[in-house]
């Protein structure tokens, strides 16, 4: 075995002759001026391989300490590793010797795969085959596409598209799934349909369905306004309470879901509208502010009594045609009752002067929706029922 | 076998690679989407679909601005539990006229493709204002600056032109009065016959409840027409399709 070490300049032997080290001379006049290597630094310069009199390998150079020793520690353990390695490795290059036979299994005869004859910088391709379990299951998928193309509508002709044997198309699908409850509804709905309105309450199969169905009908059409719990907004009425503007029967409710309110495509709508008192000049800034007031009044709020004084003669003459002259308000013209401390406009249902003062100023003109485009008689009914059941129902 | 050797050519060489790349795209390409141009269940003709009026498409591009589409999509599937809630399924018919289309896939918030008529103008002002004050759930920004973003329709007609040469009908008349259109349609007591006639079955009043024209009345003007042109009273699906 040779001397590994001998044709290794970085490990350091005894005989290393280093880049550099056989002359030093040249180096010297151009680096920069060097204390003179003491005689130790200069043998360990030589054992390293390097230039004592070069400042960026000088060992008496501080900066170059990390790196001698470094390379020493590389040495050392380069030499170790070389004494414990097997023979049979020693003098193994990579890229040399034959090529390592595939195993296929521990215990089988070593096959040797053919080449497929590509090579690209000299690495050949092996030409393996395909595991087995990955073109079966590639097969099967070719298969199934047949199947699939056969069944479903998939390759597309002149004008249209093959239908496939089975016939499906999600038009149909859909159309299906929707017979198939509202088949199962039918019966039910007939009889909610038929009976009359206020005899649903008594029946309670009925209501039992009218609940549930009402309440779907109600979360999905009713409540982006009058809220999912039913109890409002600020201008959209609370259906929790007693307090109703178009009435508060089954039948009124129902009347109201059919046309809607001020509905713009409904000819049967429920409609009325207040003046815009302020924004069409019939009343001036202190007239609305003084009928404010009254209007506080009314229902007992904390108000200015002289202004409210005032406010009454303003009332009697504009508002008593619809809110009365008690101001208990006209259901038949969905004017509210301004006495009962209730309130669709204002902050949380609270009376607010400047709220009723915006109101009889720009004149509200709260709408709601015909439903009867929308939703069948049988939907309508149910949910009739269910906000007549809220607690509010009369 | 003999061509495998000539593959050999184009795996060697990259820009013959490259080319042929490109060609073999180009015949995938063309033969899944020709079909689409002529296939009659793509382009099913449906009643009652008409291009928007000036002061729709403006309140489209008021949509498409603010990026309503990250929220809301524009396409009822055809699924029991969404024809339930939204109503009939989308047809291909009803985004026809709409350059790009909005049917997004992403619903955070509800979908808009039947949301026409379903509320009131108010409910959309109160609603744009402040989200929260009706739904107290919502996350949705509010829109209120809308309300006081005024537009003149100095560019409308050219709008509509743009539209035009990526095929919506828009005839010489809806483009040279266009203008006129776009005012008209926010004003209770504007030119209703002329509107009509153009565009039948347009809404017409003051969508904002202010006076003037702005982006909120266009953006309204454009929610309430969303999947009301077709009347499916009388709309037959066609089963095949």
């Amino acid at each position: 075995m040779a001397d590994p070490t001998s044709d290794d300049p970085a490990a350091g032997g005894p005989g290393a002759d280093g880049p550099g080290a056989g002359d030093p001379r040249p180096a010297a006049p151009a680096a920069a001026p060097t204390a003179t290597p003491t005689a130790r630094e200069a043998e360990v310069a030589e054992n390293m391989g390097v230039s004592a009199t070069d400042p960026h390998t000088s060992p008496a150079n501080p900066e170059n300490r990390i790196s001698v020793g470094r390379r020493a520690a590389d040495a050392e353990n380069a030499e170790q590793i070389l004494q414990n390695a097997p023979e049979a490795i020693i003098g193994v290059r990579p890229g040399h010797g034959a090529r390592k036979p595939v195993r296929r299994k521990p215990g089988k005869q070593p096959v040797e795969v053919a080449s497929t004859g590509h090579s690209w910088d000299g690495i050949e391709e092996y030409d393996n085959p395909l595991p087995r379990w990955w073109l079966w299951t590639f097969y099967a998928t070719i298969i199934w596409a047949i199947g699939y193309v056969i069944a479903f509508p998939a390759i597309p002709l002149v004008t249209k598209a093959t239908e496939g044997l089975l016939g499906r198309t999600t038009r149909n699908e859909v159309a299906a799934d929707i017979q198939r409850f509202d088949a199962a509804n039918a019966p039910i709905q007939a009889r909610l349909t038929s009976v009359d309105l206020a005899a649903i309450k008594d029946d309670p199969e009925l209501m039992n369905y009218a609940g549930n169905a009402g309440a779907a009908v109600f979360r999905t059409w009713c409540a982006q306004c009058h809220g999912s719990g039913a109890a409002g907004a600020s201008g959209y009425p609370n259906l929790l309470d007693n307090d109703w503007l178009w009435g508060g029967t089954i039948e009124d409710i129902h009347t109201t879901l059919l046309h809607g309110i001020r509905s713009p495509d409904d000819p049967d709508t429920r409609y009325s509208e207040m003046p815009r008192f302020g924004l069409d000049e019939l009343l001036d800034d202190a007239q609305i502010r003084q009928v404010t007031q009254y209007v506080l009044s009314l229902s007992g709020q904390p108000h200015d009594a002289a202004a409210a004084g005032a406010g009454a003669t303003v009332f009697a003459e504009q508002c008593t045609a619809c809110h009365l002259e008690d101001g208990t308000g006209d259901r038949a013209q969905g004017a509210p009752d301004l006495t009962d401390a209730v309130w669709l406009y204002g902050r949380d249902g609270q009376a607010d002067a400047a709220t009723i003062q915006r109101i009889v100023h720009d004149g509200p003109f709260g709408v709601m929706p015909a439903w009867s485009d929308r939703l069948s008689e049988a939907d309508i009914r149910a949910v009739a029922s269910y906000v007549h059941g809220l607690g509010g129902g009369e | 076998m003999a061509i495998l050797d000539h593959h050999k050519i184009l795996e060697k060489n990259a820009t013959l690679l490259l080319v042929f790349s490109f060609l073999v795209v180009t015949i995938g390409g063309i033969v899944q989407i020709t079909p689409l141009f002529y296939l009659e269940n793509t382009i099913e003709k449906v009643e009652g679909v008409r291009p928007y009026t000036p002061l729709e498409l403006t309140g489209r591009d008021v949509y498409v601005r603010e990026g309503c589409y990250v929220c809301h999509s524009q396409m009822i599937r055809p699924m029991r539990d969404e024809v339930e809630r939204y109503g009939h399924y989308s047809l291909a018919a009803e985004s026809m006229y709409d350059h790009p289309f909005q049917w997004g896939s992403k619903r955070t918030g509800p979908d808009l493709a039947r949301v026409g008529g379903r509320y009131s103008d108010e409910w959309h002002i109160d609603h744009l204002n402040d989200p929260r004050a009706v739904v107290p759930e919502s996350i949705m920004p509010a829109y209120g600056f809308l309300r006081n973003r005024m537009i003149e329709p100095a560019h409308v007609a050219q709008r509509l032109q743009a539209d035009r040469m990526v095929g919506v009908p828009y005839s010489d008349e809806m483009i040279a009065e266009a203008r006129a259109d776009f005012i008209a349609q926010a004003d209770p007591d504007g030119d209703a016959e002329a509107l009509q006639e153009r565009y039948p079955g347009a809404q017409q009043r003051n969508f904002d409840r202010q006076a003037g024209v702005s982006e909120m009345d266009a953006l309204i003007a454009y929610l309430q027409v969303l999947g009301t042109m077709v009347d499916f009273s009388t709309f037959e699906p066609d089963p095949t399709r």
